[in-house]
Protein backbone atom coordinates (compact mmCIF):
# COMPACT_ATOMS: atom_id res chain seq x y z
CA UNK A 1 0.00 0.00 0.00
CA UNK A 2 1.15 3.50 -0.99
CA UNK A 3 -1.54 5.36 -0.12
CA UNK A 4 -1.57 6.36 -3.43
CA UNK A 5 -5.57 7.95 -4.58
CA UNK A 6 -6.23 8.70 -7.57
CA UNK A 7 -8.25 11.83 -8.52
CA UNK A 8 -11.67 11.49 -9.61
CA UNK A 9 -11.93 12.90 -12.97
CA UNK A 10 -13.95 11.74 -16.40
CA UNK A 11 -11.85 8.68 -17.27
CA UNK A 12 -12.52 7.13 -13.41
CA UNK A 13 -16.22 8.28 -14.13
CA UNK A 14 -16.66 6.67 -17.37
CA UNK A 15 -14.52 3.31 -16.05
CA UNK A 16 -16.87 2.92 -13.48
CA UNK A 17 -20.17 3.43 -15.85
CA UNK A 18 -18.46 0.83 -18.08
CA UNK A 19 -17.94 -1.73 -15.78
CA UNK A 20 -21.62 -1.45 -14.03
CA UNK A 21 -23.18 -1.64 -17.90
CA UNK A 22 -20.42 -5.59 -18.35
CA UNK A 23 -21.89 -6.42 -15.10
CA UNK A 24 -25.54 -5.80 -15.97
CA UNK A 25 -25.16 -7.52 -19.44
CA UNK A 26 -23.52 -10.79 -17.82
CA UNK A 27 -26.49 -10.05 -15.36
CA UNK A 28 -28.60 -10.54 -18.31
CA UNK A 29 -26.98 -13.50 -19.95
CA UNK A 30 -27.32 -15.70 -16.52
CA UNK A 31 -30.87 -14.80 -16.69
CA UNK A 32 -32.08 -15.35 -20.60
CA UNK A 33 -32.55 -18.88 -21.49
CA UNK A 34 -33.05 -17.66 -25.23
CA UNK A 35 -29.42 -18.95 -26.60
CA UNK A 36 -30.08 -16.31 -28.80
CA UNK A 37 -30.49 -13.22 -26.99
CA UNK A 38 -27.01 -14.96 -25.25
CA UNK A 39 -25.45 -14.09 -27.93
CA UNK A 40 -26.56 -11.44 -28.87
CA UNK A 41 -25.50 -9.70 -25.47
CA UNK A 42 -22.24 -11.65 -25.53
CA UNK A 43 -21.79 -9.12 -28.44
CA UNK A 44 -22.55 -6.39 -27.08
CA UNK A 45 -20.41 -7.29 -23.50
CA UNK A 46 -17.34 -7.06 -25.96
CA UNK A 47 -18.10 -4.18 -27.61
CA UNK A 48 -18.39 -2.18 -24.42
CA UNK A 49 -15.36 -3.62 -23.13
CA UNK A 50 -13.95 -2.57 -26.22
CA UNK A 51 -14.82 1.29 -25.36
CA UNK A 52 -13.61 0.02 -21.70
CA UNK A 53 -10.05 -0.85 -22.75
CA UNK A 54 -10.12 2.48 -24.59
CA UNK A 55 -10.61 4.18 -21.20
CA UNK A 56 -8.18 1.89 -20.07
CA UNK A 57 -5.71 3.37 -22.24
CA UNK A 58 -5.25 0.40 -24.46
CA UNK A 59 -5.64 0.86 -27.42
CA UNK A 60 -4.55 -2.07 -28.93
CA UNK A 61 -6.38 -4.70 -27.23
CA UNK A 62 -9.85 -2.25 -27.27
CA UNK A 63 -9.13 -2.83 -31.39
CA UNK A 64 -8.88 -6.45 -30.90
CA UNK A 65 -11.27 -6.79 -28.81
CA UNK A 66 -13.76 -5.16 -30.86
CA UNK A 67 -13.22 -6.82 -34.20
CA UNK A 68 -12.63 -10.36 -32.74
CA UNK A 69 -14.98 -10.30 -29.61
CA UNK A 70 -17.82 -8.40 -31.28
CA UNK A 71 -16.95 -9.74 -34.42
CA UNK A 72 -15.60 -12.84 -35.34
CA UNK A 73 -16.57 -14.86 -32.42
CA UNK A 74 -20.57 -13.32 -32.70
CA UNK A 75 -20.12 -14.81 -35.77
CA UNK A 76 -18.90 -18.29 -34.93
CA UNK A 77 -21.58 -18.51 -32.02
CA UNK A 78 -24.35 -18.15 -33.84
CA UNK A 79 -22.95 -20.17 -36.71
CA UNK A 80 -23.02 -22.99 -33.36
CA UNK A 81 -26.34 -21.78 -32.18
CA UNK A 82 -27.82 -22.81 -35.74
CA UNK A 83 -26.12 -25.88 -36.03
CA UNK A 84 -27.19 -27.07 -32.22
CA UNK A 85 -30.60 -25.63 -32.54
CA UNK A 86 -33.83 -27.26 -30.84
CA UNK A 87 -31.85 -28.01 -28.05
CA UNK A 88 -33.30 -25.43 -25.89
CA UNK A 89 -31.26 -24.75 -22.14
CA UNK A 90 -33.27 -26.31 -19.21
CA UNK A 91 -32.65 -25.27 -15.82
CA UNK A 92 -33.11 -27.35 -12.69
CA UNK A 93 -33.35 -25.58 -9.10
CA UNK A 94 -30.33 -27.49 -8.50
CA UNK A 95 -28.03 -26.90 -11.26
CA UNK A 96 -28.96 -22.69 -9.99
CA UNK A 97 -28.03 -23.14 -6.11
CA UNK A 98 -25.04 -24.77 -5.85
CA UNK A 99 -23.05 -22.78 -8.78
CA UNK A 100 -24.37 -19.64 -7.19
CA UNK A 101 -23.18 -21.08 -3.52
CA UNK A 102 -19.23 -21.57 -5.08
CA UNK A 103 -19.38 -17.96 -7.61
CA UNK A 104 -20.47 -16.02 -4.23
CA UNK A 105 -18.05 -18.34 -2.10
CA UNK A 106 -15.22 -18.02 -4.66
CA UNK A 107 -15.82 -13.98 -5.54
CA UNK A 108 -16.00 -13.18 -1.56
CA UNK A 109 -12.44 -15.04 -1.18
CA UNK A 110 -10.85 -13.17 -4.82
CA UNK A 111 -12.57 -9.28 -3.43
CA UNK A 112 -10.50 -10.13 0.13
CA UNK A 113 -7.48 -10.91 -1.86
CA UNK A 114 -7.72 -7.95 -4.05
CA UNK A 115 -6.81 -6.16 -0.14
CA UNK A 116 -3.41 -6.80 -0.87
CA UNK A 117 -3.15 -5.52 -4.42
CA UNK A 118 -1.66 -2.19 -5.40
CA UNK A 119 -4.08 0.89 -5.55
CA UNK A 120 -5.57 1.27 -8.73
CA UNK A 121 -3.93 3.54 -11.45
CA UNK A 122 -0.73 3.62 -8.91
CA UNK A 123 2.26 4.31 -11.38
CA UNK A 124 4.29 3.00 -8.37
CA UNK A 125 2.83 -0.72 -8.14
CA UNK A 126 5.67 -3.11 -9.08
CA UNK A 127 3.99 -3.99 -12.22
CA UNK A 128 4.03 -0.50 -13.50
CA UNK A 129 7.20 0.48 -12.15
CA UNK A 130 10.09 -1.99 -13.38
CA UNK A 131 9.48 -4.43 -16.10
CA UNK A 132 7.00 -2.00 -18.06
CA UNK A 133 8.55 0.71 -17.49
CA UNK A 134 11.58 -1.00 -18.66
CA UNK A 135 9.83 -1.92 -22.12
CA UNK A 136 8.77 1.68 -22.56
CA UNK A 137 12.10 3.72 -21.93
CA UNK A 138 14.32 1.11 -23.95
CA UNK A 139 12.02 0.82 -27.27
CA UNK A 140 12.90 4.07 -28.96
CA UNK A 141 16.45 3.45 -28.95
CA UNK A 142 16.03 -0.50 -29.45
CA UNK A 143 13.68 -0.06 -32.17
CA UNK A 144 12.76 3.46 -33.37
CA UNK A 145 9.39 2.27 -33.69
CA UNK A 146 6.15 4.43 -31.33
CA UNK A 147 4.18 2.10 -30.71
CA UNK A 148 5.66 0.31 -27.54
CA UNK A 149 2.90 -2.63 -27.72
CA UNK A 150 4.07 -3.57 -31.37
CA UNK A 151 7.42 -3.29 -29.94
CA UNK A 152 6.70 -5.98 -27.04
CA UNK A 153 4.61 -8.12 -29.00
CA UNK A 154 6.49 -8.94 -32.22
CA UNK A 155 10.25 -8.16 -31.16
CA UNK A 156 10.77 -8.22 -27.11
CA UNK A 157 8.31 -11.44 -27.11
CA UNK A 158 8.44 -12.52 -30.96
CA UNK A 159 8.86 -15.75 -29.17
CA UNK A 160 5.23 -16.14 -27.26
CA UNK A 161 3.99 -14.22 -30.60
CA UNK A 162 5.13 -17.14 -32.67
CA UNK A 163 3.80 -19.66 -29.94
CA UNK A 164 0.48 -17.85 -30.23
CA UNK A 165 0.23 -17.86 -33.68
CA UNK A 166 0.66 -21.28 -33.92
CA UNK A 167 -1.54 -22.29 -31.19
CA UNK A 168 -4.35 -20.19 -33.82
CA UNK A 169 -3.43 -22.93 -36.81
CA UNK A 170 -3.38 -25.33 -34.63
CA UNK A 171 -7.46 -24.17 -33.95
CA UNK A 172 -7.75 -24.25 -37.60
CA UNK A 173 -6.97 -27.85 -38.01
CA UNK A 174 -8.46 -28.85 -35.05
CA UNK A 175 -11.95 -27.27 -36.60
CA UNK A 176 -11.39 -28.35 -40.03
CA UNK A 177 -10.77 -31.64 -38.57
CA UNK A 178 -14.31 -32.38 -36.53
CA UNK A 179 -16.01 -29.87 -39.24
CA UNK A 180 -14.54 -30.26 -42.55
CA UNK A 181 -13.27 -27.37 -44.72
CA UNK A 182 -16.78 -26.57 -45.86
CA UNK A 183 -15.92 -28.53 -49.14
CA UNK A 184 -18.93 -30.44 -49.59
CA UNK A 185 -21.49 -27.63 -49.08
CA UNK A 186 -19.14 -26.16 -52.54
CA UNK A 187 -19.48 -29.73 -54.31
CA UNK A 188 -23.27 -29.50 -53.15
CA UNK A 189 -25.07 -28.74 -56.44
CA UNK A 190 -28.59 -28.69 -55.60
CA UNK A 191 -26.99 -25.00 -53.52
CA UNK A 192 -28.43 -22.13 -55.98
CA UNK A 193 -26.21 -19.15 -55.62
CA UNK A 194 -28.30 -16.90 -54.41
CA UNK A 195 -27.56 -13.91 -56.69
CA UNK A 196 -30.28 -13.38 -59.58
CA UNK A 197 -32.29 -16.28 -57.89
CA UNK A 198 -35.87 -16.18 -57.24
CA UNK A 199 -35.12 -15.60 -54.04
CA UNK A 200 -33.08 -12.92 -54.79
CA UNK A 201 -34.44 -10.01 -52.49
CA UNK A 202 -31.28 -8.36 -51.39
CA UNK A 203 -29.96 -6.03 -54.15
CA UNK A 204 -29.79 -3.26 -52.19
CA UNK A 205 -27.55 -4.94 -49.22
CA UNK A 206 -25.52 -6.38 -52.40
CA UNK A 207 -25.04 -3.26 -54.14
CA UNK A 208 -23.40 -1.87 -50.51
CA UNK A 209 -21.51 -4.88 -49.59
CA UNK A 210 -19.70 -4.79 -53.10
CA UNK A 211 -18.94 -0.65 -52.29
CA UNK A 212 -17.79 -2.09 -48.14
CA UNK A 213 -15.84 -5.12 -48.73
CA UNK A 214 -13.05 -3.73 -51.02
CA UNK A 215 -13.17 -0.83 -48.17
CA UNK A 216 -12.76 -3.21 -45.62
CA UNK A 217 -9.67 -5.06 -47.12
CA UNK A 218 -8.13 -1.76 -47.92
CA UNK A 219 -8.20 -1.02 -44.40
CA UNK A 220 -7.40 -4.25 -43.06
CA UNK A 221 -3.68 -3.39 -44.89
CA UNK A 222 -3.71 -0.13 -43.53
CA UNK A 223 -4.14 -1.48 -39.88
CA UNK A 224 -1.49 -4.03 -40.69
CA UNK A 225 1.63 -1.55 -42.06
CA UNK A 226 0.42 1.35 -39.26
CA UNK A 227 0.84 -1.25 -36.51
CA UNK A 228 4.36 0.54 -35.83
CA UNK A 229 2.95 3.23 -35.52
CA UNK A 230 -0.49 3.77 -33.90
CA UNK A 231 -2.93 1.20 -32.42
CA UNK A 232 -3.20 -1.88 -34.95
CA UNK A 233 -0.81 -4.49 -36.12
CA UNK A 234 -1.25 -8.20 -37.76
CA UNK A 235 -3.72 -9.96 -35.13
CA UNK A 236 -6.24 -7.19 -35.74
CA UNK A 237 -5.87 -6.69 -39.04
CA UNK A 238 -5.97 -10.23 -40.48
CA UNK A 239 -9.28 -10.37 -38.11
CA UNK A 240 -10.38 -7.46 -40.04
CA UNK A 241 -9.35 -9.16 -43.63
CA UNK A 242 -11.46 -12.32 -42.50
CA UNK A 243 -14.48 -10.45 -41.87
CA UNK A 244 -14.45 -8.65 -45.27
CA UNK A 245 -14.81 -12.53 -46.76
CA UNK A 246 -17.52 -13.60 -44.11
CA UNK A 247 -19.19 -10.22 -45.26
CA UNK A 248 -19.40 -11.64 -48.64
CA UNK A 249 -20.43 -15.19 -47.65
CA UNK A 250 -23.17 -13.99 -45.78
CA UNK A 251 -24.79 -11.78 -48.73
CA UNK A 252 -23.27 -13.79 -51.88
CA UNK A 253 -23.82 -17.05 -50.51
CA UNK A 254 -20.77 -19.91 -49.21
CA UNK A 255 -20.84 -21.21 -52.81
CA UNK A 256 -19.81 -18.00 -54.62
CA UNK A 257 -17.12 -16.87 -51.55
CA UNK A 258 -15.58 -20.25 -52.14
CA UNK A 259 -15.31 -19.86 -55.61
CA UNK A 260 -13.98 -16.89 -54.91
CA UNK A 261 -11.16 -17.70 -51.58
CA UNK A 262 -10.94 -21.25 -51.97
CA UNK A 263 -11.05 -23.55 -48.65
CA UNK A 264 -8.00 -25.17 -49.74
CA UNK A 265 -6.03 -21.62 -50.80
CA UNK A 266 -7.19 -20.31 -47.57
CA UNK A 267 -5.53 -23.56 -45.43
CA UNK A 268 -2.62 -23.06 -47.31
CA UNK A 269 -2.34 -19.35 -46.37
CA UNK A 270 -2.69 -20.47 -42.82
CA UNK A 271 0.28 -22.50 -43.22
CA UNK A 272 2.53 -20.28 -44.88
CA UNK A 273 1.76 -17.25 -42.40
CA UNK A 274 3.53 -20.04 -39.33
CA UNK A 275 6.57 -20.86 -42.24
CA UNK A 276 7.02 -17.14 -42.74
CA UNK A 277 7.34 -16.29 -38.97
CA UNK A 278 9.24 -18.94 -38.37
CA UNK A 279 11.37 -18.54 -41.75
CA UNK A 280 12.50 -14.98 -40.12
CA UNK A 281 13.36 -16.66 -36.78
CA UNK A 282 15.82 -19.07 -38.83
CA UNK A 283 17.37 -16.27 -40.88
CA UNK A 284 18.31 -14.19 -38.49
CA UNK A 285 20.02 -17.49 -36.64
CA UNK A 286 21.81 -17.91 -40.20
CA UNK A 287 22.96 -14.27 -40.46
CA UNK A 288 25.07 -14.77 -36.67
CA UNK A 289 21.97 -13.58 -34.28
CA UNK A 290 19.51 -15.49 -31.84
CA UNK A 291 16.18 -16.97 -33.28
CA UNK A 292 13.96 -14.06 -34.03
CA UNK A 293 16.86 -11.32 -33.37
CA UNK A 294 16.06 -9.15 -35.76
CA UNK A 295 18.56 -6.87 -35.39
CA UNK A 296 20.62 -10.02 -37.42
CA UNK A 297 18.33 -9.99 -40.06
CA UNK A 298 20.46 -8.63 -42.87
CA UNK A 299 23.97 -9.46 -43.26
CA UNK A 300 25.27 -6.36 -42.92
CA UNK A 301 27.12 -5.97 -46.17
CA UNK A 302 23.12 -5.70 -47.25
CA UNK A 303 21.99 -3.36 -44.33
CA UNK A 304 24.33 -1.16 -45.34
CA UNK A 305 23.04 -1.06 -48.40
CA UNK A 306 19.35 -0.20 -47.61
CA UNK A 307 19.00 3.33 -48.76
CA UNK A 308 18.02 6.11 -45.77
CA UNK A 309 14.70 7.58 -47.81
CA UNK A 310 12.66 4.73 -46.86
CA UNK A 311 12.47 6.21 -43.01
CA UNK A 312 13.70 9.62 -43.95
CA UNK A 313 17.33 10.82 -43.32
CA UNK A 314 18.89 9.16 -39.44
CA UNK A 315 20.56 10.89 -37.25
CA UNK A 316 23.83 10.00 -35.60
CA UNK A 317 22.15 9.44 -32.45
CA UNK A 318 19.09 7.57 -33.47
CA UNK A 319 19.91 5.12 -36.31
CA UNK A 320 17.86 3.96 -38.33
CA UNK A 321 17.25 -0.46 -37.15
CA UNK A 322 16.59 -1.35 -40.69
CA UNK A 323 16.40 -5.06 -39.21
CA UNK A 324 14.05 -4.26 -36.23
CA UNK A 325 12.18 -2.52 -38.95
CA UNK A 326 12.12 -5.38 -41.70
CA UNK A 327 11.62 -7.83 -38.93
CA UNK A 328 8.58 -7.20 -37.43
CA UNK A 329 7.07 -5.87 -40.45
CA UNK A 330 7.46 -9.49 -41.96
CA UNK A 331 6.59 -10.92 -38.64
CA UNK A 332 3.02 -8.94 -39.11
CA UNK A 333 2.77 -10.27 -42.43
CA UNK A 334 2.86 -13.69 -41.26
CA UNK A 335 0.23 -13.31 -38.28
CA UNK A 336 -2.01 -11.70 -40.69
CA UNK A 337 -1.93 -14.39 -43.03
CA UNK A 338 -2.46 -17.29 -40.11
CA UNK A 339 -5.18 -15.47 -38.35
CA UNK A 340 -7.06 -14.37 -41.61
CA UNK A 341 -7.25 -17.81 -43.37
CA UNK A 342 -7.81 -19.36 -39.99
CA UNK A 343 -10.83 -17.42 -39.13
CA UNK A 344 -11.57 -17.59 -42.90
CA UNK A 345 -11.12 -21.62 -42.30
CA UNK A 346 -12.89 -21.71 -39.01
CA UNK A 347 -16.26 -20.07 -40.59
CA UNK A 348 -16.12 -22.15 -43.66
CA UNK A 349 -15.97 -25.25 -41.14
CA UNK A 350 -19.38 -24.04 -39.39
CA UNK A 351 -21.00 -22.51 -42.47
CA UNK A 352 -20.65 -25.71 -45.03
CA UNK A 353 -21.56 -27.85 -42.05
CA UNK A 354 -25.21 -25.74 -41.47
CA UNK A 355 -26.20 -26.89 -45.34
CA UNK A 356 -25.98 -30.77 -44.54
CA UNK A 357 -26.72 -30.97 -40.29
CA UNK A 358 -29.34 -32.71 -39.44
CA UNK A 359 -32.92 -31.70 -39.10
CA UNK A 360 -34.11 -30.88 -35.36
CA UNK A 361 -36.03 -33.68 -33.97
CA UNK A 362 -34.40 -36.25 -36.15
CA UNK A 363 -31.14 -37.43 -33.80
CA UNK A 364 -29.00 -40.17 -35.14
CA UNK A 365 -27.86 -40.81 -31.54
CA UNK A 366 -29.26 -44.59 -32.19
CA UNK A 367 -27.21 -45.25 -35.21
CA UNK A 368 -23.85 -46.10 -33.05
CA UNK B 1 -14.16 5.72 0.62
CA UNK B 2 -11.06 6.24 -0.79
CA UNK B 3 -10.76 2.23 -1.03
CA UNK B 4 -13.77 1.67 -2.33
CA UNK B 5 -12.33 4.67 -5.50
CA UNK B 6 -8.92 2.70 -5.38
CA UNK B 7 -10.36 -1.29 -5.22
CA UNK B 8 -13.81 -0.97 -7.59
CA UNK B 9 -12.53 -2.13 -10.86
CA UNK B 10 -10.71 -5.25 -8.86
CA UNK B 11 -14.24 -5.92 -7.55
CA UNK B 12 -15.98 -5.00 -10.55
CA UNK B 13 -14.08 -7.46 -12.92
CA UNK B 14 -14.21 -9.93 -9.95
CA UNK B 15 -18.07 -9.93 -10.01
CA UNK B 16 -17.68 -10.34 -13.86
CA UNK B 17 -15.55 -13.07 -13.89
CA UNK B 18 -17.63 -15.13 -11.04
CA UNK B 19 -20.82 -14.36 -13.14
CA UNK B 20 -19.15 -16.26 -16.24
CA UNK B 21 -18.08 -18.90 -13.53
CA UNK B 22 -22.08 -18.83 -12.64
CA UNK B 23 -23.06 -19.17 -16.12
CA UNK B 24 -20.72 -21.88 -16.88
CA UNK B 25 -21.55 -24.12 -13.90
CA UNK B 26 -25.44 -23.76 -14.16
CA UNK B 27 -26.66 -24.95 -17.03
CA UNK B 28 -25.46 -28.28 -19.25
CA UNK B 29 -26.19 -26.63 -22.48
CA UNK B 30 -22.53 -27.05 -24.13
CA UNK B 31 -22.64 -23.60 -25.97
CA UNK B 32 -23.95 -21.57 -23.04
CA UNK B 33 -21.17 -23.24 -21.01
CA UNK B 34 -18.64 -21.82 -23.60
CA UNK B 35 -20.42 -18.42 -23.17
CA UNK B 36 -19.54 -18.78 -19.78
CA UNK B 37 -16.29 -19.68 -20.25
CA UNK B 38 -15.48 -16.78 -22.68
CA UNK B 39 -16.78 -14.15 -20.32
CA UNK B 40 -14.79 -15.98 -17.59
CA UNK B 41 -11.35 -15.28 -20.23
CA UNK B 42 -11.98 -11.48 -21.06
CA UNK B 43 -12.82 -10.70 -17.55
CA UNK B 44 -9.83 -12.23 -16.55
CA UNK B 45 -7.65 -9.94 -19.17
CA UNK B 46 -9.90 -6.73 -18.05
CA UNK B 47 -8.22 -7.81 -14.65
CA UNK B 48 -4.41 -7.23 -15.93
CA UNK B 49 -5.56 -4.22 -17.99
CA UNK B 50 -6.71 -2.60 -14.88
CA UNK B 51 -3.75 -3.43 -13.24
CA UNK B 52 -1.82 -2.01 -15.93
CA UNK B 53 -3.14 1.31 -15.95
CA UNK B 54 -1.03 4.67 -14.70
CA UNK B 55 -3.07 7.17 -13.62
CA UNK B 56 -2.56 10.37 -15.55
CA UNK B 57 -1.10 8.35 -18.47
CA UNK B 58 -1.76 7.76 -22.02
CA UNK B 59 -1.48 4.89 -24.36
CA UNK B 60 2.08 3.22 -24.59
CA UNK B 61 2.58 5.14 -28.45
CA UNK B 62 5.38 7.52 -27.77
CA UNK B 63 5.05 11.33 -28.45
CA UNK B 64 7.15 14.54 -28.20
CA UNK B 65 6.80 15.78 -24.21
CA UNK B 66 6.92 19.23 -26.57
CA UNK B 67 3.81 18.25 -28.94
CA UNK B 68 0.42 20.12 -27.48
CA UNK B 69 -0.78 16.71 -26.69
CA UNK B 70 1.81 16.07 -24.92
CA UNK B 71 1.36 19.23 -22.87
CA UNK B 72 -2.10 18.64 -22.02
CA UNK B 73 -1.50 15.08 -20.58
CA UNK B 74 1.68 16.78 -18.04
CA UNK B 75 -0.63 19.67 -17.53
CA UNK B 76 -3.39 16.83 -15.95
CA UNK B 77 -0.70 15.08 -14.41
CA UNK B 78 0.92 17.53 -12.75
CA UNK B 79 4.70 18.15 -12.96
CA UNK B 80 5.83 16.55 -10.04
CA UNK B 81 4.05 13.30 -11.25
CA UNK B 82 5.21 13.90 -14.66
CA UNK B 83 8.85 14.28 -13.00
CA UNK B 84 8.76 10.99 -11.20
CA UNK B 85 7.00 8.70 -13.66
CA UNK B 86 7.46 10.03 -16.75
CA UNK B 87 9.22 8.74 -19.51
CA UNK B 88 10.84 11.38 -21.62
CA UNK B 89 8.07 13.95 -20.02
CA UNK B 90 5.04 11.63 -20.70
CA UNK B 91 3.70 9.13 -18.60
CA UNK B 92 2.13 6.24 -20.35
CA UNK B 93 0.40 3.14 -18.76
CA UNK B 94 2.22 -0.08 -18.61
CA UNK B 95 2.10 -1.58 -22.39
CA UNK B 96 3.46 -5.30 -21.19
CA UNK B 97 -0.69 -6.55 -20.02
CA UNK B 98 -1.85 -4.80 -23.06
CA UNK B 99 0.79 -7.31 -25.28
CA UNK B 100 -0.13 -10.19 -23.31
CA UNK B 101 -4.56 -9.90 -23.34
CA UNK B 102 -4.00 -8.57 -26.83
CA UNK B 103 -3.44 -12.30 -27.91
CA UNK B 104 -4.80 -13.86 -25.44
CA UNK B 105 -8.27 -12.64 -27.11
CA UNK B 106 -7.19 -13.91 -30.26
CA UNK B 107 -6.22 -17.57 -28.69
CA UNK B 108 -9.44 -17.18 -26.82
CA UNK B 109 -11.61 -16.89 -30.07
CA UNK B 110 -9.58 -19.83 -31.79
CA UNK B 111 -10.57 -22.17 -28.41
CA UNK B 112 -13.77 -21.21 -28.46
CA UNK B 113 -14.56 -21.62 -32.15
CA UNK B 114 -12.68 -25.40 -31.07
CA UNK B 115 -15.19 -25.92 -28.23
CA UNK B 116 -18.14 -25.11 -30.56
CA UNK B 117 -16.75 -27.64 -33.02
CA UNK B 118 -16.78 -30.02 -30.40
CA UNK B 119 -20.48 -28.94 -28.81
CA UNK B 120 -21.57 -29.28 -33.09
CA UNK B 121 -20.13 -32.68 -33.30
CA UNK B 122 -21.70 -33.87 -29.82
CA UNK B 123 -25.32 -32.83 -31.45
CA UNK B 124 -24.92 -34.64 -34.60
CA UNK B 125 -23.84 -37.92 -32.69
CA UNK B 126 -26.24 -37.66 -29.67
CA UNK B 127 -29.15 -35.18 -30.76
CA UNK B 128 -28.87 -33.06 -28.20
CA UNK B 129 -25.99 -30.61 -26.38
CA UNK B 130 -27.15 -31.17 -22.84
CA UNK B 131 -24.74 -32.71 -21.15
CA UNK B 132 -26.96 -34.81 -18.76
CA UNK B 133 -28.68 -36.15 -21.40
CA UNK B 134 -25.45 -37.44 -22.85
CA UNK B 135 -24.67 -39.24 -19.88
CA UNK B 136 -28.08 -40.71 -19.85
CA UNK B 137 -27.81 -41.59 -23.52
CA UNK B 138 -24.43 -43.34 -22.70
CA UNK B 139 -25.55 -45.75 -20.43
CA UNK B 140 -28.74 -46.81 -22.21
CA UNK B 141 -25.89 -47.19 -24.87
CA UNK B 142 -23.76 -48.88 -22.46
CA UNK B 143 -26.29 -51.49 -20.78
CA UNK B 144 -27.80 -52.17 -24.06
CA UNK B 145 -23.83 -53.45 -25.68
CA UNK B 146 -23.99 -51.00 -28.60
CA UNK B 147 -20.70 -48.87 -27.36
CA UNK B 148 -17.83 -50.15 -24.84
CA UNK B 149 -18.30 -49.04 -21.41
CA UNK B 150 -16.29 -45.59 -20.10
CA UNK B 151 -12.91 -46.58 -18.61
Amino acid sequence: MTGYIPGFDANLALDAILLVMLVVIVAAIAATHRMLSAVILMGLYSLVSAVWLVVMDAADVAFTEAVVGAGVSTIVLLGAILLTRGAAAKVSGRRRFLPAVLALGVGAILIYATLDLPDFGDPASPANAYVGRAYLEATGNDMGIPNVVTAVLSSYRGFDTLGETVVIFAAAIGVAIMLGFGERAMADRTIEPLAGGPADHHVVLRVAAKLLIPIIALYAFYVQFHGDLGPGGGFQAGVILAVAVILHALVFGLKDTMAAVKPKFARGVAALGVLLYAGIGVTCIVNGGGFLDYDHLFPRHIEAQIPDWILGPADPAHPHHWGQHFGIMAIELGVLFTVAATMVTIFYGFAGRSMEAPQPGAPRSGAA
Amino acid sequence: MSAVLTHFNYVAVIVLMMGGLYILLSTGNLVRRMIGLAIFQTSTGLFYISLGKVSGGTAAITLDAVSAEGQALAARAGAEQVARYGVEGVIYSNPLPHVLILTAIVVGVATLAVGLAIAVRLREAYGTIETDEIQALDRVLTAAGQVEPAP
